[in-house]
């Protein structure tokens, strides 16, 4: 439960089997290698940019041609696949695909050339087709169009921009018509196609005349009748749909490889790595050396590995206290699920504790109270170890998620049962409604909504506890640097003051409004009371600014940190959210409750109470869960470790694997 | 005018809804807007995105909330339904805090989802932040929804 004790790791290896120690350390995923060591006269670093720009050039590709797989010949996915976690191989199984990586890069080379293949008869199809389209207007031409026409006549095929009939054309061209033949062969508001049989001799001045109106004539590339083109073209076209099936179903033979080509993707991506952390290591011209950080609990072992399998030599060190270090965390299996809620806000620094496995307890015990029903407690608990049970090898953080929700599924539970809520007072409700019995639930502690004061003081008691909580290990920390003056003043006189005016206000008429009972404390309680609460005033007025010669600015400091008893205040009022959140939840549930009660006792009315029930309360459930986890977020972040705790360390990011997408390498213990 | 009392009653549970639920509906509406635009770059942030869109919407579920126990505490939801003058404006003021609060609160809670869905687009991984910055905001709402539910329980 803390912070895990890291070492310092040096290794010096040969050349030779820097690549395949390099392997092995990311594999591992324990030593976060230090850069930036600087050079000298033997030692630099060598230029790998090439090589690494090459392997991920190469991992892109293998990526694409995955793509082209799952377009072409598609796996079968679900929403859950995330859950499922990497495949693990053993460094043996491993090792075989590496050796087969020719030929699987042959098929991602292959599967390229179809998408290739694809794209061109694609782009032949539309070419042919845009001609079929042309081609159109012309079919009602009887003749190959290659025709220049005989010895003394010419043959002309174009178009006229707009729509033309004979009659039109025969009237532009005036006497030059005499003689001349003029089939207009199609005829829209757009353009006018015909063709034209004229003497040769006349042609020119025919042309002419045409041109004048915009005549163009027609160019083809083929010369039998356009009708015969045509059908030539759906010869292609079909050719072309031949092709592509022959080629999908080339690619779904090579369904197969999906794995394999997984396998290259990642193997690709992480020779790019290494190659890139090459680059950044320092190298003699025989000797590669690197430094970096491990946690000390498996660093022997590594020591002793690295060294029984390569050329190598590898020191440990113990680290100076006042170095600063990378932190990784390692709690209890209670406690390690909320990890990620300490790491978000901020890793413990150098000369602080790891405030997981306190925090923990606070955080199921404060979500299960904001959201305070039975009913959605068993249902979050399912949920969760449904999933944790289907899906074993789930990506760590979504694990801790669910395994966090599960627990706060049992802290939701327990209090559902303390206030008797089952969603919300749905057992009454239903009992009235459709049996017309009257049936209660009871409270093992109270109802909320019954005696909403008692809870709020009750929010206020744990808020103060977890409070103080903080302010306790504000205090271990301050004594275990030997602090003890420190520890003194920003700690022990803080407690005699708020417990002392605690003390004052519990008899006073507000408590008493509040918690509808009047508290009367033994005459001395009453004096001590004042005293600890002077005292501690005192002690803090005086000694907040001890550090300044100048009384007078002593004194103001002091009172500016005396001034900081309305911060409690709020903080402590901030806790009211446990009350309000917790009510908010019942009350919500019992609105549904009751709207699904309103059609009735018929069998519509029993439909109607179900579709209203089901969906209220999965809307109430999704909306209440966020609620409870965000403002138990707040209660830790803000109140809690605002007591004690800055979370400047620095995140421990070791040489791993992380960026694999599909493969992990396990070690057979 | 001898249901004076009720309608004031009533007119408390409709501000309490209508206030707070329009104050949610611009922050939601907001920080919806600038989630489609964060999803149109990055569509794997949805599910994060999502519920810093959905922080400043309850509001309108604490002001809806308000005005259910009213409705049931005065006896519209069945029960008779008789007020005098007094006791319905006591319900209504009950009811002010939440309606207004609700509004406010929703309006700048939406514009700090804002903030925190372009903080996420540009840091993913900062996700525990971006979500707490705008819950500072509902603090208010809850401290109010708090008193309004005092009042009108202890009414």
């Amino acid at each position: 439960m803390a912070v895990k004790d890291m070492q310092k790791l040096y290794v010096y290896a040969w050349k030779s089997c820097g690549d395949a120690l390099l392997e092995l350390l990311r594999q591992k995923g324990t030593v976060q290698i230090r850069m930036g060591d600087p050079e000298d006269a033997f030692f630099k670093k060598t230029d790998t940019k090439a090589l690494e720009a090459d392997f991920s050039k190469k991992a892109a590709d293998v990526s694409g041609a995955l793509k082209i797989l799952d377009q072409w010949a598609p796996e079968k996915t679900s929403v859950f696949d995330a859950l499922k976690g990497k495949r693990e191989l053993s460094p043996k199984a491993y090792e075989r695909l590496a050796d087969k990586e020719p030929h699987i890069a042959l098929v991602a080379r292959e599967l390229k050339k179809y998408q290739q293949a694809l794209d061109d008869i694609k782009a032949t199809r539309l070419r042919i087709q845009m001609e079929q389209e042309s081609l159109k207007p012309w079919m009602a031409a009887d003749i190959p169009v290659h025709d220049q026409g005989t010895r003394y006549t010419a043959l002309l095929f174009g178009t006229l921009p707009g729509a033309w009939d004979e009659a039109q054309v025969r009237q532009l061209l005036k006497d030059l018509s005499n003689g001349v033949e003029i089939e207009i062969i199609d005829q829209d508001p757009g353009q006018t196609c015909l063709v034209v049989l004229c003497l040769l001799k006349r042609q020119g001045q025919i042309e002419d005349a045409l041109r004048k109106k915009g005549f163009v004539r027609a160019a083809f590339d083929f010369s039998e009748t356009p009708s015969r083109h045509m059908e030539g073209l759906k010869e292609s076209l079909e050719t072309c749909d031949r092709q592509e099936t022959e080629i999908c179903s080339a690619i779904r033979r090579l369904w197969g490889e999906r794995e394999n080509l997984r396998f290259l993707e990642d193997y690709y991506t992480a020779s790019a790595e290494k190659y890139k952390m090459l680059g950044q290591l320092l190298q003699s011209s025989h000797v590669i050396y690197l430094s970096g950080y491990t946690p000390k609990d498996g660093a022997e072992k590594l020591q002793q590995l690295l060294e029984s399998r390569f050329n190598c030599v590898a020191q440990l060190e113990d680290i100076p206290v006042d170095e600063p270090v990378p932190v990784l965390l390692s709690n209890s299996a209670f406690a390690g699920p909320t990890q990620n809620v300490v790491e978000s806000y901020g890793l413990p620094g150098r000369k602080e504790v790891d405030p997981t496995s306190i925090m923990a307890f606070f955080y199921y015990f404060f979500f299960g109270l904001m959201l305070s029903d039975a009913g959605y407690g068993i249902l979050m608990v399912a949920g969760c170890f449904l999933f944790l049970k289907k899906y074993p090898k789930m990506p760590k953080g979504i694990k801790d998620m669910l395994t966090m929700f599960l627990y706060c599924g049992i802290s939701t539970t327990f209090w559902g049962i303390m206030f008797g809520g089952y969603f919300g007072d749905v057992i009454p409700v239903v009992a009235q409604a459709f049996f017309h019995k009257e049936v209660t639930v009871p409270a093992l502690w109270f109802a909320p909504l019954d005696d909403p004061m008692k809870l709020l003081v009750f929010s206020f008691l744990f808020g103060i506890i977890h409070l103080f909580a903080g302010l306790a290990i504000k205090g271990f920390l301050l004594i275990r640097e030997k602090k003890y003056m420190d520890c003194l003043c920003e700690v022990v006189f803080w407690y005699m003051l708020l417990i002392g005016l605690i003390l004052m206000l519990l008899p006073s008429d507000i408590f008493v409004s509040m918690a509808g009972k009047a508290l009367v404390f033994p005459g001395w309680v009453v004096s001590l009371s004042q005293i600890l609460a002077v005292v501690g005033a005192m002690g803090i007025l005086f000694m907040a600014g001890r550090h300044r010669k100048n009384f007078g600015i002593r004194l103001a400091l002091g009172a500016y940190e005396l001034y900081g008893v309305t911060s409690w205040l709020s903080d402590v009022l901030s806790y009211s959210r446990l009350l309000a959140l917790g009510i908010a939840t019942g009350v919500i549930a019992s609105v549904i409750n009751t709207m699904g009660t309103m059609m009735g006792d018929g069998i519509l009315g029993i439909i109607a109470f179900i579709v209203i029930f089901l969906l209220g309360h999965t809307l109430n459930l999704a909306i209440n869960l966020l609620g409870a986890y965000v403002h138990t977020n707040r209660l830790q972040y803000v109140e809690f470790f605002g007591k004690f705790y800055e979370g400047d360390g620095e995140e421990f990011r070791p040489f791993s694997d992380a960026s694999n997408k599909y493969i992990k390498v396990k070690e057979e213990d | 005018m001898e249901n004076l009392g009720l309608i004031f009653a009533l007119l408390g549970a409709a501000c309490a809804t209508l206030f707070a639920g329009i104050g949610s509906a611009y922050g939601v509406g907001i920080g919806g807007r600038a989630a489609a635009g964060v999803l149109s770059e990055k569509p794997e942030l949805f599910g994060k995105v999502l519920i810093i869109q959905l922080l400043p919407g309850t509001q309108g579920i604490y002001g809806m909330l308000v005005a259910f126990i009213t409705l049931s505490r005065i006896g519209i939801l069945g029960g008779s339904a008789d007020l005098t003058t007094g006791q319905g404006l006591l319900y209504f003021v009950a009811c002010l805090p939440i309606a207004v609060v609700g509004l406010i609160s929703a309006i700048f809670q939406g514009k700090t989802s804002v903030a925190s869905i372009g903080m996420l687009a540009k840091r993913p991984d900062t996700f525990g932040k971006a979500m707490l910055l705008p819950a500072m905001v509902e603090t208010y709402a809850i401290l109010a929804l708090l008193i309004s539910l005092l009042s009108v329980f202890n009414l």
